[in-house]
This record gives C-alpha cells, sequence and structure tokens, in this order.
C-alpha cells in the first residue's frame, strides 16, 4: 500500500484497490468484494464479504444464498482504508451501480455493465466525473444502434398478438435478471396471461418483495396446464428455448430478445421465429457519449469489442487501453445453468 | 420495393419450404409484372451488372455515417455482410422512396459510366430515403450478393403454383440464356414458343449422399455403380449446328473449353449429353488441381490445354435426336447413350466410363476402396429403372458414396471470431502439426463442430488469449483436433509446402495432449 499504487489495477483475480484492501467484480475468491450488479459473471460465488446496493444484495441472497452482504444506497460515500468509494445508477439492471473510488482527490470510475437510455424499470444511468473510466463495450461497434424501446415494444406485442391469433403460444426468450422484468413493465397488454420460467418468477418476486412495481406474472410449474391458459405470452431464459420444459406448450412461436439480434446472421442462427433487438448495454453512441461525459483522460476498456472501442476513443484523444477480464457480456449462447439461480450451499 | 423487400424478410424469417413457397406463389401472383421477372432473375443468379465498385461503397458509406475507414472495415468483419453492414452504419432515413423493384433496378443500371461524384451523389440520396430490409435489399442489388436460401426447386414450385403450369416445365424455361431487362413475363413464364429453343440445357438431377451401409437401397440387382470423378459437373448440348457446355452452376462455360469444340462437328443435333469433365491424364483424370488452373480463366493459355487436356465422361443422356429421355429409365438413356458414342469416330475428347461389376454390396465395398488409386472420389449409385429427375429427389435414385475423408490430429494455434451468424463466437482456426521441435501451421478449417462446441471452444480462447494481431487471437497449443479433408497437393505458397482439399474439424481430440499430434512427414506421406 505505499503512495504510488495507481487506484485500481487490473490483477489475475479481478479488478483491485491496493489502497482500500477490496476488488470490484473479482472473478476469483477474495476477501473483499464490491458488486456492480447481479449477473453472474459479475457477481460470482466465494467471496469472504459482499459490498452492494439494497436491490442487488435482495438477487444475490436469491442467487447465491445467506452471504455477507453489506450494502449501500446510491450517493452514500463510505471509507474503506484510504479510498472513498460510492454507487452511482448504472442503468443496466434494477440495482446496478457504477462503483466511483476515490484517493487522495484522484477518483477511477468502473462501470460495470451500463446503458444509457432510460428503460422504465432500472435507475437511470447518470454519469461520473472521473480521471480514469473503466468500460465495458459489449457492443463497441457502430453497426449497434438501437431503436426506441417504445418502437421494439411494439413490435414485440404484435408478434404476441399474430401468435395468439393462429392459436400458438409466444415463446420469448430473455435473461432472468432485467430483461425479462423490463419486457415485463414495457410491453402493452396481450392477448393473455404472461407466465414464467422458475427462473425468471424468481427474480422477479425478489424485485417486487423489494419494491418494484411488475405486472401480475403466472409461476410455470410441473401442474401447469398449458391449454388453461389461451394467448400466453411464455418468457423463460433463453437456455430454456428449444428444450423439453419449452416443449410442453405445443405448437408455439419462439422469439429471442437480446442485442445480438441486431445482426441478420446471428438472428437466422438464434433466434428461432423472431430476433428483437432489445439491450440492456449501450449501444456505440451510448457508450461513446457516456466516456465523453466523465470528462476523463484514461479509459480501460473491459469486454466486449475492446480493440476496436479502444482505438475510436484513442483517434479521440484519449488514452485508451484493454484489460483482459472474464466478464462474457450479452451471451445469448450461455448455457441454461448460468441462468437458473444457484443452490445455496 | 416495398414488396420485394417484404419478400426478402419472408424467406429469410422461415426455415419452412411450405412458407417459403407460399410467399414466393403470393409475390408472383401480386407484384407488378417487371418486378416479377426481376425477381426471378435475382434468385436464378441473375443480377444486374455491378456500377459501383464495393470500393466505392464502403468509402461513401464511412463519409456518410461519420466513421473512419479502419472502424468501417471492423464491422464488416463482425456483421461479415457488406450490404447489412452498410446499411446498419447509416443514419436512419430522412424519407420513403416507394419506387418498385424493378424502377430501382433500372436506376442502378443507369449509374453506369456515369463519373464518380454523379454516383455517389445518387447513391447517398438513395441511402437518405430507404431504411430497414429496403436499404439492405438495394445494397444487395448494387453489390450483386444475394444469397436467399431459395433453391430452383423451391423457386420452380412457387412459379408452377402461381400460373398453374408443371414444375419442369417452368424449370426448363428458367435455365439457359435470358435477359430480364428485355424479357417480360409472359414471354419468361407463359408463352407457348420458348418451351425447348436454343442452347437450353435441362435441370441437373443430384445425388442424395450414402452415409449408411447401401444395403439399405435393397437388391443390389437394381442398382448400377460408376466411379464417382472429381470434375466439373457439366451438360453438353448440341442443338442448331452449335454446341453449348453448360455447369452445374448454370454457366454457359463453353469458350473455356476450346479442346471440346470438335464434337460440335459430330455430335447429331438434338443432343443434351450430361457428364463430368476432367482434366485427362492419358488413361484416367488428373487431380482436380490440375483442372482448376483452368477454371477461372476466361481464355485458357495453349499450355495449359496441352498439360491439361479437357475430357467429358459422360455418363447420361437427356436428350437424343431432339427427343426429351428424361422419361426412361436409367438403362435405356445409357443404352442409348453408348450407341451415340459409338457411333463417333475415334480420337473425340469424349467417352462412356463403364458401369462397375458387382456381385453383391460387400463386393462393391471392396471396390470402393480402391476409388482414390483410379483418381475417383467414391462411387455413385443410380438406379436402373429411375427418370432424369430435376433436384436432389428420392425418386431420381442417384446416390453418392464417397469415400471417408482422410484425416489427420493438429493442434490449434490461432482462432480468429466468426462473422454473420456466428459473429459472436471464435469459428475459423489455425491448425499446427509438427515438424522436429517446431509446430508448423498447414491448414485453417471453421467447419464441423457443434454450436455447443464452438461456444465452448470459444470460451476458452477467450480466456487463454496469448497475443491478439487484429481479429486474430494466438492461444497457448493445448486443443488436439481430426482434421479432415479429401486430398493433399504441394503447395509453394503454403509455409508448410502442403494444401488441403476441403479441410474440415471431424472431432474434439479432448482425449489427446498436443504432445500426441501428427507430424508434417505424416501429411507428406499422403500426397498422390
Ligand atoms: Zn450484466
Ligand atoms: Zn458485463
Amino acid at each position: 500500500m505505499s503512495r504510488t499504487d495507481p487506484v485500481l489495477r487490473f490483477e489475475a483475480a479481478g479488478i483491485h484497490c491496493p489502497t482500500g484492501g477490496f476488488f470490484i467484480d473479482p472473478w476469483r475468491p477474495v476477501a473483499r468484494a464490491l458488486i456492480t450488479h447481479a449477473h453472474a459473471d459479475h457477481a460470482r460465488s466465494g467471496m469472504g464479504a459482499y459490498l452492494c446496493t439494497p436491490l442487488t444484495a435482495a438477487v444475490l441472497r436469491h442467487r447465491l444464498g445467506d452471504r455477507r452482504i453489506e450494502v449501500m444506497d446510491y450517493g452514500e460515500t463510505r471509507q474503506i482504508g484510504d479510498a472513498r468509494v460510492s454507487f452511482h445508477p448504472a442503468g443496466h439492471v434494477p440495482g446496478s451501480a457504477q462503483v466511483r473510488v476515490e484517493i487522495g482527490g484522484e477518483v477511477w470510475a468502473v462501470s460495470g455493465d451500463y446503458k444509457t437510455a432510460a428503460d422504465g424499470l432500472a435507475e437511470p444511468f447518470a454519469p461520473v466525473r472521473c480521471h480514469a473510466f473503466v468500460t465495458e463495450c459489449t457492443f463497441g461497434l457502430p453497426v449497434f444502434r438501437w431503436r426506441p424501446q417504445a418502437e421494439v415494444m411494439a413490435e414485440v406485442g404484435a408478434w404476441w398478438h399474430e401468435t395468439a391469433a393462429t392459436g400458438k403460444v409466444a415463446m420469448l426468450g430473455a435473461y432472468s435478471l432485467g430483461k425479462a422484468q423490463r419486457l415485463l413493465a414495457a410491453l402493452p397488454e396481450g392477448p393473455g396471461p404472461v407466465l414464467t420460467h422458475g427462473a425468471v418468477e424468481g427474480v422477479t418476486q425478489v424485485l417486487r418483495d423489494a419494491g418494484l412495481a411488475l405486472p401480475e406474472t403466472i409461476p410455470v410449474t410441473p401442474d401447469t396446464d398449458p391449454k388453461a391458459h389461451p394467448g400466453a405470452l411464455v418468457i423463460a431464459p433463453p437456455g430454456a428455448l428449444g428444450t423439453a420444459w419449452a416443449r410442453r406448450f405445443g405448437p408455439s412461436s419462439t422469439a429471442f430478445a437480446s442485442g445480438w439480434m441486431a445482426l441478420r446472421g446471428i438472428r437466422r442462427r438464434r433466434a428461432g421465429d423472431r430476433g428483437f433487438a432489445v439491450s440492456d448495454h449501450a449501444d456505440f453512441a451510448g457508450l461513446t457519449d457516456a466516456v465523453l461525459a466523465t470528462g476523463c483522460d484514461r479509459v480501460f476498456a473491459t469486454h466486449g469489442y475492446t480493440a476496436s472501442f479502444a482505438r475510436w476513443l484513442g483517434d479521440k484523444g484519449l488514452e485508451a487501453g484493454i484489460v483482459a477480464t472474464e466478464y462474457t457480456g450479452e451471451d445469448i449462447d450461455a448455457a441454461p445453468e448460468t441462468e437458473t439461480p444457484a443452490a445455496a450451499p | 420495393m416495398r414488396d420485394f423487400a417484404a419478400l426478402f424478410e419472408a424467406l429469410d424469417t422461415t426455415t419452412s419450404t411450405s412458407a417459403k413457397v407460399a410467399a414466393l406463389a403470393a409475390h408472383f401472383r401480386t407484384a407488378p409484372e417487371a418486378d416479377r421477372v426481376w425477381t426471378i432473375a435475382i434468385l436464378t443468379g441473375r443480377r444486374p451488372r455491378r456500377s459501383v465498385t464495393t470500393t466505392e461503397l464502403r468509402r461513401w458509406a464511412a463519409e456518410a455515417a461519420g466513421l473512419p475507414d479502419w472502424l468501417f472495415e471492423d464491422s464488416y468483419a463482425v456483421v461479415g455482410d457488406l450490404a447489412e453492414t452498410i446499411a446498419l452504419l447509416l443514419p436512419p432515413a430522412e424519407t420513403r422512396d416507394a419506387a418498385s423493384l424493378a424502377d430501382w433496378i433500372a436506376r442502378i443500371r443507369g449509374l453506369a459510366g456515369r463519373p464518380e461524384a454523379a454516383r455517389r451523389a445518387a447513391v447517398l440520396a438513395w441511402w437518405a430515403a430507404l431504411d430497414g430490409t429496403e436499404r439492405l435489399v438495394f445494397n444487395k442489388l448494387v453489390t450483386g450478393g444475394f444469397r436467399l436460401g431459395v433453391s430452383q426447386g423451391l423457386l420452380t414450385r412457387a412459379l408452377a403454383e402461381a400460373t398453374g403450369r408443371d414444375a419442369a416445365e417452368i424449370a426448363h424455361r428458367l435455365m439457359g440464356d435470358w435477359d430480364p431487362a428485355t424479357i417480360g413475363y409472359d414471354a419468361l413464364i407463359l408463352a407457348e414458343d420458348r418451351a425447348a429453343s436454343g442452347a437450353r440445357p435441362y435441370p441437373f438431377a443430384l445425388a442424395h449422399q450414402l452415409d449408411g451401409a447401401p444395403e439399405a437401397l435393397g437388391p443390389p440387382g437394381d442398382w448400377r455403380a460408376e466411379w464417382k470423378w472429381d470434375g466439373i459437373r457439366a451438360q453438353v448440348v448440341r442443338r442448331a449446328g452449335a454446341l453449348h457446355i453448360w455447369s452445374r452452376g448454370e454457366d454457359l462455360v463453353t469458350p473455356r473449353f476450346p479442346d471440346l469444340a470438335p464434337l460440335a462437328d459430330h455430335l447429331p443435333d438434338g443432343t443434351v449429353i450430361d457428364g463430368e469433365l476432367v482434366a485427362w491424364g492419358g488413361d484416367s483424370p488428373l487431380p482436380f488441381a490440375t483442372l482448376q488452373r483452368r477454371i477461372g480463366r476466361k481464355t485458357v493459355p495453349k499450355t495449359l490445354l496441352r498439360e491439361a487436356p479437357a475430357r467429358l465422361l459422360a455418363y447420361d443422356l437427356v436428350e437424343d435426336g431432339g427427343e426429351d429421355l428424361r422419361a426412361l429409365p436409367f438403362d435405356a438413356r445409357r443404352a442409348r447413350l453408348a450407341t451415340l458414342i459409338a457411333a463417333l469416330p475415334p480420337g473425340l475428347p469424349v467417352e462412356v466410363p463403364p458401369l462397375l461389376d458387382f456381385a453383391d454390396w460387400p463386393a462393391l465395398a471392396a471396390l470402393r476402396q480402391t476409388a482414390r488409386a483410379r483418381g475417383a472420389e467414391g462411387l455413385m449409385l443410380k438406379s436402373a429403372g429411375a427418370p432424369y429427375v430435376a433436384g436432389r429427389r428420392k425418386s431420381g435414385g442417384w446416390w453418392k458414396w464417397k469415400l471417408d475423408p482422410m484425416t489427420i490430429d493438429a493442434v490449434m494455434i490461432y482462432a480468429q471470431a466468426g462473422h454473420g451468424r456466428r459473429a459472436n463466437l471464435y469459428t475459423d482456426f489455425t491448425f499446427a502439426l509438427r515438424h522436429g521441435d517446431e509446430l508448423v501451421p498447414f491448414t485453417k478449417a471453421y467447419s464441423g463442430l457443434t454450436d455447443a462446441e464452438f461456444r465452448e471452444i470459444s470460451a476458452w480462447v477467450r480466456r487463454n488469449t496469448l497475443e491478439r494481431f487484429g481479429p486474430v487471437r494466438r492461444v497457448p497449443p493445448e486443443q488436439v483436433f481430426e482434421i479432415g479433408f479429401e486430398g493433399v497437393q504441394e503447395s509453394p505458397r503454403h509455409k508448410s509446402g502442403l494444401a488441403l482439399r476441403f479441410p474440415r474439424m471431424l472431432r474434439w481430440r479432448r482425449d489427446k495432449p498436443a504432445a500426441e499430434i501428427d507430424t508434417l512427414e505424416t501429411l507428406r506421406a499422403l500426397l498422390p
């Protein structure tokens, strides 16, 4: 802990603050972890102690069981050793935070995952002024340009109605944490009820209990009679589509909601009948604006199209580098087990 | 163009053939007639000539999107499709242009020969008036890169459904040389006099792959066997005194085979022979690589004509004396082919390779093992009583029974992200063999694994990157794969001195440590 230590260092176990003695979103077990959000690649099990926002804590307890978890609200500050830390909304999923770390007047911010457009559910992204910014860039290429949420949600709604009109079940693949609740909150009124896979329902209930207003859903259980719910929309983790679990609903139209659906090739490979480009990560313009809004002069890109995005920022006069991490971004090919809550040890 | 963009989307978003046929048939009933002709032209590979180069398009699009060229190229590498990359990078449209497909094609053709500034201004204005799929389709018209997953068979089925005519007749009408800019829908599809004219070949009969044992086909006596030659599938058409050579891609390749010209003087009028064009080494075909040197050249130099003379290995007769033989059984067509060729004077570059003699299936299987030594890549099995059926149909009774590929175990040393449908995965790998203490890269391969395996190896690549060179990552030599290929030849252009034909991954050998991979010498030993 010499005075020459950088505010944050990129190490084999994760992003380390040597002065404060903690890690941010580490991927190997460490004594003390600050967690940006509860997605499995950012919040792993095995840490001695966790510090995160109250909503993230609620989902973490659900995912990982009873752990040593301390909470801190957005904007609150805490002194850890000589480091002063605080959480700021990242707009990625409910409870997601950027971590601001200040040591001796030098400020670094770690974005975790983020999106800049408000989705009506997650606390809207708030830029953090800093000297150095650690950013994701899952969709850090200019081919990614999200359309307004209302337009895409109207298309999802139209597909649900068309599907119901042909007597089929509308089966929509979406991440259990974030995407599923965002769809629930933003979809227009449909021709039938919304049924949820256990992994989706679990997180949804946790967020409801924490005070989020989310529409009513019917959890799918082994006893659920698919025929009892005409016009239904089923929301399930991507990994559950095409499995025996999904086949019980009989004839269905399957769709997939992910930023990757912006690319025709991936849409054709992965989407089933329809692909809707909806992402909880910022698009290229959002990433660029977010970086510029921090006023920083150094940037570290953690995951996604790091090489292209860092070069783009370099062209803009920033000192931009790539750091190796084990974050996976919006992985549409994730195996189902990363989508289901882990059993509490 | 809204109709055509909607058709494109309908075809693009379904894998059901009946849904595709329905979408096409609806289009052929309702779209303007000029648009129908262009739709057929596009689906049969008759695209408008390019009036803008892809280099120009890339530059203009990067400028219009306000992006540096390198970022345009990075984006293209991920999307994998130039037309789509441009459609995605440009800002959203300001207005909507309602011109028809035929109008758009006329506009695009009108660009030819105009100065760059004028073509640039026109294309930029059009981009600003098209959105989403329409912009993508426009770009594909300009770049000429349409691939719509519509086989010739689907197209003819749809046209038959829309017009109430026979699919086989429609298929024949669509073959050969016609120009969508000058022909009307009526003349192309409906008028009576186009049935059998000119140079037109017949839709090719295609073979199924035989994966299991031939016993499943039934009694061996019902089947005929031939060597499967590794050449260019072609129909040789002699009508009205002229010879026309069609490759299976439906390209007229007559000028590339001047050595076949003497056939024009000796084949009777109204003859269509189906067979394989090979480079001939005196009594057996030369390796495909030799023939390959002739492909892609407009005119063939004399030395090449001497070193790699072409020969037609004839195996079917589709038209004889102007009579369409397709309904006859294979045995009858074959007998007429033998008679026809036997009547020709000696010395012509054509022959009918004899059918193979076999008493039972095991005997044929043993014969198959000798294929490579004969310059063949396996066997063809044909049902003695089947008619000549267009496309890959079970009723046609053609089966290819290929040799098992050659294989070698190699280690992965570089990985590159895929594009298009696999943009988020690592799918293009470079493999090395051992040579002394060195690892020598010898081939790339990018197919053969399941999606689940690609996901797993991609995660491994991300975690184990040693170095990055643009989109390429160097990885530790640890993952061993069994590489399958159809042949190997000397190649001074490759570091290993060898080049493989059709390399692909057969298996991820998780059981095998990198210390046990094959050597370069093992591969050299497989040279013909
Ligand atoms: Zn996340
Ligand atoms: Zn992430």
